[in-house]
């Protein structure tokens, strides 16, 4: 097996406040392989979109990594400078956001954002790259590209719009796409659209992504791997199928309960009663066992770490526990 | 209601026990306002008396004796020998007096056309707004300027002296309505398409009822920071229509009076007569601007 | 486009009309202008004379229509205290106030941005801290009294500048500078600064808080995602998405400079209409109070109309209706 493209170990995401310090994110471990589809789920607050802007080094201030090790090949970018990060953005990991209506400066032409990005990270004239703008943008599929490269943002839809995000994130072929909610801000009818033109454009270059979303039918769509994160904490890994058809973290299973199927004739969908912690009031042991109709004594004072699973899983629950006797 | 006004009322002080800037402002606003309104028993002597005024005292710098009296004043006297602390007490009483009373009309005028304007809406609205926009786009030292031409015309000119205080308490509220008006307004169209304002209009519930209820106690926050800035403003506006020869009457002078006479003597080194009198006005702007500042951050924290 | 010009200059002509009936209202009902210009010995007949020769007897309406007509001539009659013609009086004047208006507006635009932009991107240091409180004691602080603070360590104590006038003037047609002598040029020193300070303050608090704005939104955090360089992200794009609406409010602010000057061109005796315009109040010589009011109004209508076309050429936008005739 090879080594993965990126390697998150630990990775720990303080925020310094008044009332001391929140960790938002807590000792959460996964890789992708190259070429690999991964996708995160959780509710919002669960710190989805803190990994995906740890990854890329854009950590709102005063958020900061305070533990653990993000690695891109085998090399450590947690740490580095900020120029040296500067450089891996765009040109290594690229990020498509969820608004593609606020994604895009309104006084620049989509040709203009596109060639300063192009030009920023490699040694190419203004005409090559707008010559590879417009391919992109047509690869894309922005109808008459080399005309609309010209136009103002707001001269596209929503739709269109994030399709030219996409290509601005994809226009130095990064190996990573981080993908944050990418199709939460669209209409419903051209969801799939673009969500099957990132999985499509991605694996023709070979480039891993990292799909944040909410949408348990998008991962199930998209995804290799999904992994499920919960009160910054991770809950369960594992190939997508075998997640979905069979969740092992109750929490998991809670969630795919609430997907709505056309072949499931439940009338109603399963809801988890109450909701998702406070960071500021994280209860002790496992962070889900107020919520939990499993829990028992270990899971309210020991907090479970992932344990490997078999089918290159892993689950951070002590029903799994090789030791436990209970469930 | 009681219990929600302690919580509120005990965050802000939480803010301001926190804020060292705040508590400094506040205590020279303080004090410059108590100093102002004991003036006529404080202050070492009557300035405005012409009795105890001594001719020959005139010109004495600070802590140091006169040369041919011998007297000592603090802070030096004027060119008629008028102790200058007791004119910066006497005028600053003056200056607060004009400022307070004018951001009190303004708020009246503000809270009262901004109600009519949010409740009524249709064309009362749009004229009192298209008034304000206008008037937002003028400065606001030349509107009080303006007003104070045409009340001077339209006064006889024997009530001119009398009548100058007045004036000019209207000429600079009439000036700083519009942020009242602004902000009463939008509270008042927010809170009357609530669905339990439409329901007690509809059992009969009178206006006056439902603006004292609901809408005053929402804006109150605003108004307050408002108030302050507006107090700030106010003082400076009086100061520099006063410097400027059209405020107050000289033989009543407030602190912007105090340093147009002491700029006559800036050539002749006489640096105490206009020195003293511009420390206490800028102390005094500052510190209730400071104090503005720090409510409006404390009153709405997404602000800073 | 031009629909929109048109709208915005009709727009401006109400203002200006509304401002007339202002001036006129002043003119007619404040004093009695037969009793202020004739004196107290003028005879019964003189008087009923000189109300028929104004014009006094005719409706109101009429009166209006007839002072329009003359203001837009230019005539605004003579001035009762120095029984000259206004507009005379006014363009003598006027050049001063220019000068010294345009000199400090430039100061106050440059020196605002600049710090503006500065302090923003240095939230945290503490030469912005230093300047942010700098400025408060600057909103604090009157104009009159920065004017008589420089006067007095700049004209008294050091000597360097004077303190008061125009010092030499050369006349140009009609217009007298004192840009083309050195005594001209350093009088204009202290009475800019003076003139320019809060304005200055203004705009670097405006500029400060539009671009901590801006740099909190999407499309900045998506183009440091694609990996630009501070420099590109600051400068060519947060500062002038920062302008756009910096523009409006910077244009109006410079357009106060030319009323502001009013306590200036008291305080350094500068020849210009903004110390006409305080005799006249003094005095209640109100054709020159009338005249300097639609003057005013004049300079800020002009100020508006320029600002909404620039804000037009800055912002795409807004010109949708271009757009729409090419697709």
């Amino acid at each position: 097996m090879t080594a993965p493209l990126l390697s998150v170990r630990d990775l720990k995401v303080t925020f310094p406040t008044r009332r001391g310090l929140l960790t938002a994110l807590d000792g959460v471990s996964f890789d992708i392989a190259a070429g690999e589809v991964l996708g995160m789920v959780g509710e919002s607050g669960a710190g989805k979109s803190l990994t995906g802007a740890a990854i890329i080094g854009l950590l709102e201030p005063p958020g900061r990594i305070s533990g653990g090790e993000i690695r891109l090949k085998g090399e450590r970018i947690d740490n580095l400078p900020p120029e040296a990060m500067r450089r891996v953005r765009g040109r290594r990991i690229g990020m498509v956001f969820q608004d593609p209506l606020t994604s895009l400066n309104p006084l620049y032409t989509v040709a203009q954002q596109i060639i300063e990005t192009i030009r920023t990270h490699s040694d190419v004239s203004e005409a090559e790259a707008r010559r590879k703008a417009i391919a992109l943008l047509d690869r894309v599929g922005i109808p008459a590209a080399a005309r609309r490269i010209d136009d103002y943002p707001h001269h596209f839809s929503g739709g269109m719009r994030q399709r030219v995000v996409i290509a601005l994130a994809l226009c130095v072929e990064p190996e990573l796409v981080i993908a944050d909610e990418p199709t939460t801000a669209l209409d419903v009818s051209v969801q799939a659209q673009i969500i099957d033109l990132i999985k499509e454009i991605c694996a023709e270059r070979g480039a891993s992504v990292l799909l944040i979303t909410h949408d348990m039918g998008v991962i199930a769509e998209t995804a290799d791997r999904v992994a499920v994160l919960y009160a910054g904490r991770l809950a369960e890994i594992g190939p997508v199928r075998d997640v979905i058809l069979n969740a092992e973290h109750p929490y998991t299973k809670g969630l795919m309960g609430s997907i709505p199927t056309l072949t499931q004739e439940s009338d109603r969908l399963v809801q988890i009663p109450g909701a998702m912690p406070r960071l500021n009031a994280m209860p002790p042991g496992c962070a889900f066992n107020p919520r939990c109709a499993h829990a028992f004594d270990r899971c309210r004072s020991q907090r479970p770490d992932p344990i490997d699973r078999p089918g290159n899983r892993q689950v951070a629950c002590w029903l799994h526990a090789p030791e436990a006797a209970h469930g | 209601m009681n219990r929600l006004a302690r919580a509120w009322d005990s965050d802000l002080a939480y803010s301001f026990r926190h804020s060292p800037v705040a508590v400094v402002a506040a205590a020279v606003s303080l004090t410059i306002i108590l100093a102002a309104v004991l003036s006529p028993w404080i202050a070492p002597h009557n300035p405005f008396n012409p009795a105890t005024l001594v001719l020959m005292d005139g010109f004495t710098p600070p802590m140091e004796p006169n040369a041919f009296t011998g007297n000592v004043y603090l802070l030096g006297t004027d060119n008629q020998g008028r102790d200058i602390l007791s004119t910066i007490l006497y005028g600053a009483r003056l200056s607060l007096f004009v400022g307070f009373s004018a951001v009190l009309f303004s708020m009246v005028l503000g809270i009262t056309l901004g109600l009519i304007a949010g409740w009524r809406g249709g064309w009362v609205d749009s004229l009192l707004m298209r008034i304000a926009d206008v008037q937002l786009s003028f400065p606001s030292i030349l509107i009080a300027l303006l007003i104070f031409g045409i009340a001077r015309g339209v006064i006889p000119p024997a009530y001119r002296e009398t009548m100058a205080v007045w004036v000019l308490i209207v000429a600079i509220g009439l000036s700083e309505w519009v942020q009242f008006a602004r902000v009463v307004r939008g509270a008042a169209m927010v809170e009357k398409s609530k669905e339990y304002v439409q329901a007690a209009r509809v059992i009969g519930v009178h206006p006056a009822r439902i603006v004292a209820t609901h809408i005053l106690p929402n804006v109150m926050g605003p108004v307050l920071v408002i108030a302050t800035i507006g107090l700030a403003l106010a003082i400076i506006a009086e100061a520099t229509l006063s410097f400027l020869g059209v405020g107050v009457p000289p033989t009543q002078p407030s602190l912007g009076t105090l340093i147009r006479i002491g700029q006559g003597f800036l050539f002749s080194g006489e640096w105490w007569i206009i020195l003293f009198p511009s420390i206490a006005l800028l102390a005094l702007a500052l510190s209730v601007n400071l104090l503005g500042d720090w409510l409006r951050d404390a009153l709405n924290p997404r602000l800073k | 486009m031009i629909a929109y010009i048109l709208r915005r200059i009709a727009q401006s002509v109400l203002v200006m009309l509304v401002v007339a009936l202002v001036s006129f209202s002043l003119f007619r009902f404040v004093g009695d202008p037969v009793a202020t210009m004739m004196g107290q010995e003028a005879s019964q007949a003189d008087r009923v004379a000189l109300r028929e020769r104004l014009g006094l007897n005719d409706p109101v309406v009429v009166q209006f229509a007839v002072f329009i007509g003359r203001a837009a001539t230019g005539d605004f009659g003579i001035s009762y205290r120095l029984q000259q013609p206004v507009m005379e009086l006014i363009l003598s004047r006027l050049p001063a106030t220019l000068e010294l208006a345009l000199i400090s507006g430039v100061l106050a635009f440059v020196l605002g941005v600049s710090l503006g932009v500065y302090t923003a991107l240095n939230r945290r240091g503490w030469l912005s801290a230093a300047i942010m409180s700098t400025s408060l004691i600057g909103v604090s602080l009157p104009t009159f009294l920065i004017g008589v603070l420089l006067i007095w360590v700049f004209a008294v104590e050091l000597q360097w500048l004077p303190s008061f006038g125009r010092g030499e003037v050369v006349t140009i047609g009609f217009w007298r500078t004192g840009l083309l002598t050195e005594s001209g040029r350093a009088s204009l020193v202290l009475p800019s600064i003076t003139l320019g300070l809060y304005q200055m303050t203004l705009i670097m608090r405006l500029v400060r808080a539009e671009m901590l704005e801006v740099l909190r939104t999407d499309y900045i955090k998506f183009a440091r995602a694609r990996g630009l360089p501070n420099r590109a992200v600051h400068f060519g794009h947060a500062l002038k998405n920062t302008m756009v609406p910096v523009i409006t409010i910077t244009g109006l602010q410079l357009g106060s400079i030319i009323a502001f000057a009013i306590i200036t061109e008291t305080v350094f005796q500068w020849p210009g209409v903004g110390a006409l315009f305080i005799n006249s109040v003094q005095f209640v010589d109100i054709p020159v109070m009338a005249a300097y009011l639609m003057l005013i109004a004049l300079i800020f209508v002009v100020i508006n109309l320029v600002v909404d076309l620039l804000y037009y050429a800055v912002d795409p936008r807004l010109r949708v209706d271009r757009a729409n005739a090419r697709h």
